[in-house]
């Protein structure tokens, strides 16, 4: 352990796991994104793209993007209060069970166990695996909360512990289920009611791991990377309670059109409009803290990623409230501009942030400087543009895919077969690949890069290594 | 009270605010009725059906097709009826979807015969060459797993004892393994030898395709069946010998017929057209009402795709072509 008594072992562990778990979910991703012009791809059951695009969105939602928000809470959790974690044995505990429990999650959707739900698709032991899971991960949060030395809790811890009690209650309330054998079960809800559950669930738990804890780690690495406060306090007081409690009233705009009682539907659209403010909140608080000091873009390797990463944030939370609206879900739901949406919060605001907590984390734990600024912009680039050729691409064909499902002759019949739809999207399905392919560039160097400081650091000094606790 | 210096409140004061919306949105409408009424024309899902069913979720098919078509013009014109929700009261667990890469299945059901579906399974790009979805061979190479089909109809309450479990898991394989199953044909040819008298995965998927939808279109069917007949047997082809329609037909007919009656309309899976004496009638009437309606048997309803025009465009062409041998 080092002097400042901080156990930072699990630290690194996490981060690891998480570029481990990135590189698997974008080759899958890569695959998939392949099959969607060559389906000639889809080699073996386990192979095919129904098994393997949940293999992606698991793989990247729960073992890249938890893994990475684990590595930056424990890290975060020990400074914020100056208190070395509670329990090191569980926490290490913790990394070894959360590797085996995505591991088996991979093994057994590759095998077809899937319960179908969106980012609920694991199988009634597994789940059972990942409450106990979280569970070892609360009482390492509130173990050391409860034993801090600082006396206030700053916004990022606000922010884990909200993510903390909210994924427990999605995701219990969502998996309940009635097995009727070890690989299967059936859903304790039916038809629209299980509509409703999953995607208040399914909303919110992209919620809970795509936004709260990555606005943790913005709130505190940024003013860290910098070196300035954040701007205001009171602003992230309203932001973080506004944002809380409006974002579990929006689950039905992804229902929207659907047999789901239309009253659900409009307070749903009323609620993720009213999301613009809190959304926005964060993002003018951030740019407020760089006020003055706009020249550390330049000078700050890591200012960019943060300041790229909430502006993408920005754009997402202002299309997502947008494209609820009915007249806009009649069009872009169901099309391809949905995983336009989808791919600028993950590629963009999720992966730049993640990168440079990683970048500010990993060499302070090894007391070392980062292997190459270079290379670190590099990767920057790469994924900045991997990401917009990507998203933009898909915006540009969700339109003509809308346009076509909707184009009718004079008499009101179709102008297109569903086919003519398929077949138009082939060049931008390509491109996408293209886009997905620059940005895995971006991640190969990144990953290369956090391996080469920490080499870096064992060659120089062995000692600052942290032991195994 | 400063609550963001004590963990514990904190907490609780977090869990109180997620619970505003949790229960006004999710909580309360799963105990009113009108979220998810029962349908009294809805029956549930025979044991091989729901074999289909974990079959479908097994493979992912959710992740490329839709099951909800939504209450919009042009969505009814391309899949029919909008979707009601006494439809999915026994649907555990839903599979409305977030994605169509692939078209609507909601009202799939009794669209296509089953031979229709057993070689779309088989090889898409077959029947379709810009199809990008997967070939699912291996379905029909595999025999279908029912060890464990009388507990799952028991967990979800269908009230089928294990004797009626058996006996529509035994009727269903002697359907499809009947010799005259008209279906027999294709259903050989991608069935491997030892499997042939069996029931295989690929059966009880096709079975629940076909049940996709079926309980609302009979419903539908029965109310404007009468009428239909009545105005159809008035009409008349406006195109009747026009060159340039012919040629038109002619070429609507390779993009939407063939795939069923072939290239050269002398039949596959729909029967062949080139012959005087057609299944369903011949007269003008007669053709243009079993294109536009469609008929039972799996030809599908054109006229919301295609409208009356290009109907009347095709039958000119089929004109054009019958009884010359
Ligand atoms: C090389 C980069 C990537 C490629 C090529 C890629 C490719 C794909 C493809 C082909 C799909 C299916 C789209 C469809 O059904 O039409 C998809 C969906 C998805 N991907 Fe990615 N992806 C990449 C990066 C990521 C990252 C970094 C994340 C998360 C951290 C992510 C999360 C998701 C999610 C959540 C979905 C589901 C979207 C929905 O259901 O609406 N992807 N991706
Ligand atoms: C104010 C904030 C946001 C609102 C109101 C919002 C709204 C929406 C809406 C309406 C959809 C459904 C589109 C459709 O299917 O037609 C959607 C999909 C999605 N959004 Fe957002 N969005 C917001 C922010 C974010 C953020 C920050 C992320 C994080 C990366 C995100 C990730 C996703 C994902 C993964 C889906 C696809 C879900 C699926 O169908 O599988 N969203 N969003």
């Amino acid at each position: 352990m080092k002097s400042n008594g901080y156990d930072d072992s699990v630290v690194t562990g996490f981060t690891f796991s998480a570029l481990f778990w990135l590189i698997i979910g974008l080759l899958v991703g890569l695959l998939i994104a392949a099959q969607m012009f060559l389906p000639a791809l889809n080699l073996a059951p386990w192979l095919a793209f129904g098994r393997l695009r949940v293999i992606h969105t698991n793989g990247l939602g729960f073992g890249f993007g938890l893994a990475g928000i684990f590595a930056c809470t424990y890290y975060m959790l020990q400074r914020l209060t100056r208190t070395p974690v509670a329990f090191p044995r569980l926490a290490k505990f913790h990394l070894y069970f959360f590797n085996a429990c995505i591991a088996l999650a991979a093994l057994s959707l590759f095998a077809g166990m899937n319960t179908s739900k969106e980012y609920a698709e694991l199988e009634w032991p597994l789940d059972v695996l990942i409450v106990v899971m979280w569970v070892i991960f609360a009482i390492n949060v509130f173990g050391t909360l409860l034993k801090k030395r600082e006396g206030q809790m700053y916004i990022s811890l606000w922010y884990i512990v909200a993510m903390t009690v909210a994924v427990a209650v999605l995701y219990i309330v969502n998996n309940l289920e009635v097995p009727v054998s070890w690989f299967k079960s059936y859903s304790l809800y039916a038809g629209a009611n299980d509509a409703n559950v999953e995607w208040w669930y399914g909303h919110n738990v992209v919620g809970s791991v795509f936004t709260f804890p990555i606005l943790a780690m913005f709130y505190y690495f940024l003013p860290k990377s910098v070196n300035i406060p954040i701007y205001s306090h009171r602003l992230s007081i309203i932001s973080f309670w506004s944002l809380v409690f409006a974002y579990l009233w929006t689950g039905a705009h992804h229902l929207m059109f659907t047999p789901l009682p239309e009253w659900i539907q409009t307070v749903a659209i009323a609620f993720s409009i009213f999301m613009i403010a809190p959304s926005w909140g964060s993002v003018v608080n951030g740019y407020y803290t760089m006020q003055g000091n706009w020249d550390r873009m330049r000078s700050n390797y890591l200012a960019k990623f943060f300041i790229f990463g909430i502006t993408f944030y920005g754009l997402q939370t202002i299309q997502g409230p947008t494209q609820g609206l009915r007249t806009l879900t009649s069009f872009f739901h169901y099309t391809d501009w949905v995983i336009g949406h989808v791919h600028m919060g993950t590629m963009g605001w999720v992966t730049m942030i993640i990168s440079a907590s990683f970048y500010y984390m990993v060499p302070k734990v090894f007391a070392t400087e980062v292997y190459s600024v270079k290379l670190a912009n590099l990767h920057f680039w790469l994924i900045l543009v991997g990401q917009l050729l990507f998203t933009i691409t898909l915006w540009i064909a969700g339109i003509q895919q809308g346009a076509m499902w909707k184009a009718t002759n004079e008499d009101g019949s179709l102008t297109y077969s569903f086919l003519e739809a398929v077949a138009a999207m082939y060049p931008y399905w390509k491109i996408r690949f293209v886009g997905g392919l620059i940005y895995f560039a971006g991640i190969a160097v990144f990953t290369y890069n956090l391996i080469m400081t920490v080499r870096k650091a064992k060659v120089a000094a062995p000692a600052a290594v942290p032991r195994p606790a | 009270m400063d609550i963001y210096s004590k963990p514990i409140a904190f907490a609780v004061l977090a869990v109180v605010v997620i619970l505003v919306g949790t229960v006004v949105t999710m909580f309360i409408p799963l105990f009113m009725p009108a979220t998810q009424p029962p349908g009294d024309f809805v029956k549930p899902y025979t044991a091989v059906e729901l074999e289909g069913r974990d079959i479908y979720i097994r493979e992912g098919c959710n992740n490329c097709h839709t099951q909800t078509v939504r209450p919009l013009r042009t969505e009814v014109a391309r899949y029919g009826e909008y979707s009601k929700p006494q439809e999915f009261a026994y649907d555990r667990p839903f599979l409305w979807g977030s994605r169509r890469t692939g078209p609507d299945l909601n009202r799939v059901g009794g669209k296509y015969p089953d031979s229709w579906h057993y070689q779309h399974m088989d090889n898409p790009q077959a029947m379709f060459q810009q199809s990008n979805m997967p070939a699912y061979r291996w379905l029909a190479q595999a025999r279908l797993d029912t060890s464990y089909t009388a507990k799952k109809v028991a967990a979800l309450g269908y009230g089928y004892s294990p004797q009626d479990v058996q006996r529509q898991l035994d009727d269903f394989r002697a359907r499809v393994t009947a010799v005259d199953y008209p279906s027999k044909e294709i259903r050989n040819k991608v069935t491997p030898g030892a499997l042939k008298g069996d029931l295989t995965e690929l059966d009880a998927l096709v079975a629940y395709l076909q049940k996709l939808g079926k309980d609302v279109k009979t419903v539908a069917a029965e109310a404007s069946a009468p009428k239909a007949a009545e105005a159809a047997a008035a009409l008349k082809n406006p195109y009747e010998g026009n060159r340039e329609s012919i040629e038109e037909g002619k070429k609507l007919f390779a993009e939407n017929c063939s795939v069923c009656h072939g290239a050269d309309a002398k039949g596959k899976l729909g029967p062949d057209l080139t012959t005087k004496k057609k299944k369903f009638g011949d007269t003008d009437g007669d053709l243009y009402a079993s294109i536009a309606k469609g008929r039972p048997g799996g030809m599908p309803d054109w006229e919301k795709t295609l409208g009356s025009e290009k109907i009347w465009k095709v039958i000119a062409y089929l004109r054009g072509i019958e009884g010359k041998q």
